[in-house]
């Protein structure tokens, strides 16, 4: 709840495509058209990026993960921006942007070995225009707007090979000075930047009135960007708005905070218990707004789809899930010595000697063994 | 060809070291999935569903409901041999396997253990409580932990399950099997003898129930509290009509029209100025020294669903009235709801108990540990009295204080107690004591 809704202002419009019961509606400043094969292809990304983050989950409750910050209920304003990047674009996520990282080819297995501590990502950030996950809170942003000040330098803006950085965030977040620094900086310097906010109403425990009193997409006006709310569990809406502030940014329009009005379904990671923060009606409310369930009602109702495409896209989500859990029990450890090797480029002398008194100390178990 | 796997309880909340094992989903018998739900534990932290790692039949469950485990103990056997499900789950031998440490029998078990250990994230994990780098010989798994108290039974599921049905009291059972725990045979042994000791054994005449959460640690608190702190109690009946009149007008007041108003209020108003007035009263043993505190935090003992809990309002003595109420409201609200935070708990200075609100007019209240001081406020009744030399219906409440006579004198106890209940009979007298 915001101070307008308290003061009895109407809650502020939702850029929405699809409505949670499925039907498709106009908004006149983002025009969207898809496909049915493109309306099938998000749809199947949200049933599997959905399965992962399950198996996932269950990993943690099984020992095989040290943590998992679950996306469940977010698949849409994930997908639905991750699907609006381009080849030259470059994501700053944070901890939780699974689906993303899908849409961006980051292997499933490289945020398991991550959160499984075997790995620390694994993946080349250049390659998939996706930065490693960044568990600092908000930090990302100030990374991205400096990224994004890089493209800006390159003078490749308003060029066919421009890009534009996206900075994923949450509600709570927008509390940070690293955000709000990073408002500034792009705001002044115009950078080609994307704040894309999931507002997901819980920053842990603390609910959304505890980090604003205004709708979180009109602080933009204050720094003098545009702001923008959209539903965030359309996945049409967010891929219409994402791809404009996108193309915004790429042609030198400066940057636009995205609000992804959405709701996480889930705990904030597995150590923690929503019940005791939150009521049940709140989630039983969200459900009926469902991401999937109004792409499948949608796809159904148009006989873009039938049962068989559906079951198709099951099985699928569960076959990845499947091999992804026996990937990551494969997961190989570490070897202890590993983690000498990438600390300088070049031998360094005491850390030559730390490396071989280790070497040592566990050739010793070998011997005890013997 | 039967195949089974253990899953051990994993540290599900970076860096905890146990879990109570809250209820089952599965049965013996029962055929699981993976990731199917099979069990709700409780930890530090939260209450989480695990889900299965295996698919098979489930051919043991290794904890009870209500049992504590540490991380890292087996907590169910899982057959996943695709064989038939055993005819007679239990058997004698998977009784005895399940109580010594993991026979690594090569065929039986061997693909069953994954070489890493549960990944550990985070602090606080008791030293010894992992084994972080196993020796290149295989380690011993980690033993259960011997049963050094012998006042608790040690009995499987099924076997409880069984004594349950039968009607026998396991705790009148001398058990057979594996470290003193009871077999079936024990249970089918004891209900054809007859009950040695006369006890009422039968089912339904008693109820056990574990000490554990907040009714342990109220217990510990009463006991250190009770056997530390030589408690004195003093009692005063007090005409309270003006100050009912005082809290109807009050709740009138344009300040308060968003606040409740209890008499609790002007109790807690009237403890705080005998406070000021005495500040002896404020006070706690330090052994050595006693420690006058110039704040007050005013607590206030709740009857929650999960027990008695003493949540305190922090500067209590710096609060106007209106913001007093508002507290009072919140921490009573935060505790029924069980939200009150350790910090709302921790550091509170004298202690109020609303004994009134279950219909009785007093009590022998104990002092919270740390403090000299709580007042118990009874419930508030017509009684005839004598009001300015006749008899009249009154309202009328019982006020018992007590306090630790290291710290005080009867003389101030009953100075303090004195003032509170002259203030409750005439509430002006808040006003010329502030």
């Amino acid at each position: 709840m915001t101070i307008d809704s308290v003061r009895g202002a109407p809650e502020p419009e939702l850029v929405q495509l699809l409505t949670p019961e499925g039907e498709r509606v106009e908004h006149p400043d983002y025009p969207l058209d898809v496909t049915a094969e493109e309306l099938r292809a998000l749809y199947r990304d949200l049933v599997v990026v959905r399965r992962i983050d399950l198996e996932a989950v269950a990993l943690t409750r099984q020992g095989e993960l040290g943590i998992w910050a679950s996306l469940l209920g977010q698949e849409a304003a994930q997908i639905g921006s991750g699907r609006a990047l381009g080849e030259h674009d470059m994501v700053f996520p944070t901890y939780r942007e699974h689906g993303v990282a899908w849409c961006r080819q980051v292997e499933p297995l490289n945020l398991l070995g991550l959160f499984r501590g075997v790995n620390h990502g694994g993946w080349d950030p250049a390659e998939h225009g996706f930065h490693l996950y960044t568990i600092v809170i908000g930090s990302q942003t100030l990374h991205a707007t400096g990224y994004a000040m890089g493209m800006q330098r390159d003078g490749v803006l308003g060029t066919d090979r421009a890009g534009a950085t996206i900075a994923y965030f949450g509600d709570g977040a927008t509390s940070q000075g690293d955000v709000n620094e990073a408002f500034v900086f792009a705001s002044v310097f115009n950078a080609p930047i994307v704040f894309f906010c999931q507002n997901n109403q819980w920053a842990i425990s603390e609910p959304l009135e505890r980090q604003t009193r205004i709708p979180l997409y009109k602080r933009a006006q204050g720094y003098g960007f545009p702001g923008v709310r959209v539903d965030g569990n359309d996945v049409l809406a967010c891929l219409a708005v994402t791809r404009k502030a996108l193309k915004d940014a790429r042609e030198g329009q400066g940057p636009t905070l995205v609000e992804a009005f959405t709701y996480r379904m889930g705990a904030h990671t597995t150590t923690d218990d929503p019940t005791r923060y939150r009521l049940k009606a709140e989630e039983e409310s969200w459900k009926l707004k469902d991401p999937i369930e109004r792409v499948k009602a949608y796809l159904v109702r148009n006989q873009l789809a039938d049962t068989s495409f559906l079951d198709e896209v099951d099985a699928e989500a569960k076959q990845v899930a499947t091999a992804l859990r026996k990937a990551c029990l494969d997961l190989p450890d570490p070897r202890p010595l590993a983690m000498f090797e990438h600390v300088y480029a070049e031998p360094h002398p005491l850390m030559t000697e730390e490396q071989e008194r280790f070497a040592a100390y566990l050739a010793s178990f070998e011997e005890a063994s013997a | 060809m039967s195949e089974l796997k253990r899953f051990k309880l994993p540290d599900v909340g970076e860096g905890l070291t146990e879990a109570e094992i809250v209820k089952w989903h599965v049965a013996v018998g029962d055929a699981v999935e993976v990731n199917q739900t099979i069990v709700e534990i409780e930890t530090a932290k939260a209450i989480v569903e695990l889900p299965c790692p295996f698919e098979g039949t489930v051919t043991e469950l290794l904890a009870a409901e209500g049992e504590t485990v540490d991380v890292g103990v087996p907590i169910i056997t899982v057959d996943v041999g695709g064989g038939e499900a055993p005819a007679e789950p239990v058997r004698e031998e998977a009784l005895k396997d399940d109580l010594v440490p993991t026979p690594e029998e090569p065929g039986m078990t061997a693909p069953e253990q994954p070489k890493r250990q549960p990944v550990l994230v985070g602090y606080g994990v008791k030293p010894g409580a992992t084994q972080r780098r196993p020796r290149k010989s295989a380690a011993p798994p980690p033993a259960r932990p011997q049963p050094v108290d012998s006042g608790r039974v040690l009995a499987k599921p099924p076997v409880r399950k069984m004594a349950k049905d039968l009607g026998v009291d396991l705790s009148t059972i001398t058990g057979t099997g594996p470290q003193g725990s009871i077999t079936r045979d024990d249970i089918r042994a004891a209900r054809q003898a007859p009950a040695a000791p006369q006890r009422p054994a039968v089912e339904g005449d008693e109820e056990r129930i574990p000490v554990k959460g907040v009714r342990k640690a109220t217990a510990n608190a009463m006991v250190a509290s009770a056997f530390t702190a030589p408690h004195v109690t003093e009692f005063l009946q007090v005409d309270v009509t003006r100050t009912m009149e005082t809290v109807r007008r009050l709740r009138d007041l344009p300040e308060f029209a968003q606040v409740k108003v209890s008499p609790l209020l002007l109790v807690a108003k009237a403890l705080l100025t005998a406070v000021a007035r005495h500040p002896m009263a404020n006070a706690t043993w330090d052994g050595e020294e006693i420690v006058v505190k110039r704040r007050v935090n005013l607590g206030i003992a709740a009857a929650t669903e999960r027990g008695l809990i003493v949540p305190n309002i922090k500067d209590a003595h710096a609060k106007p009235l209106p913001e007093l109420a508002e507290a009072l409201a919140a921490l009573t609200e935060t505790a029924r709801s069980g939200r009150a935070r350790p910090a709302d708990l921790s550091g509170g200075t004298i202690t109020i108990t609303n004994v009134g609100v279950f219909g009785v007019d007093t009590g022998t209240p104990i002092i919270t540990p740390g403090e000299a001081a709580i007042l118990a406020f009874g419930q508030v009744r017509d009684m005839p009295w004598v009001h300015e030399g006749e008899l009249a219906i009154r309202k009328v409440t019982t006020l018992a204080l007590s306090f630790d006579h290291r710290i005080i004198d009867g003389e101030l106890g009953s100075k303090v107690l004195r003032d509170v209940g002259a203030m409750l009979e005439d509430p002006i007298r808040m006003l010329a004591w502030n």
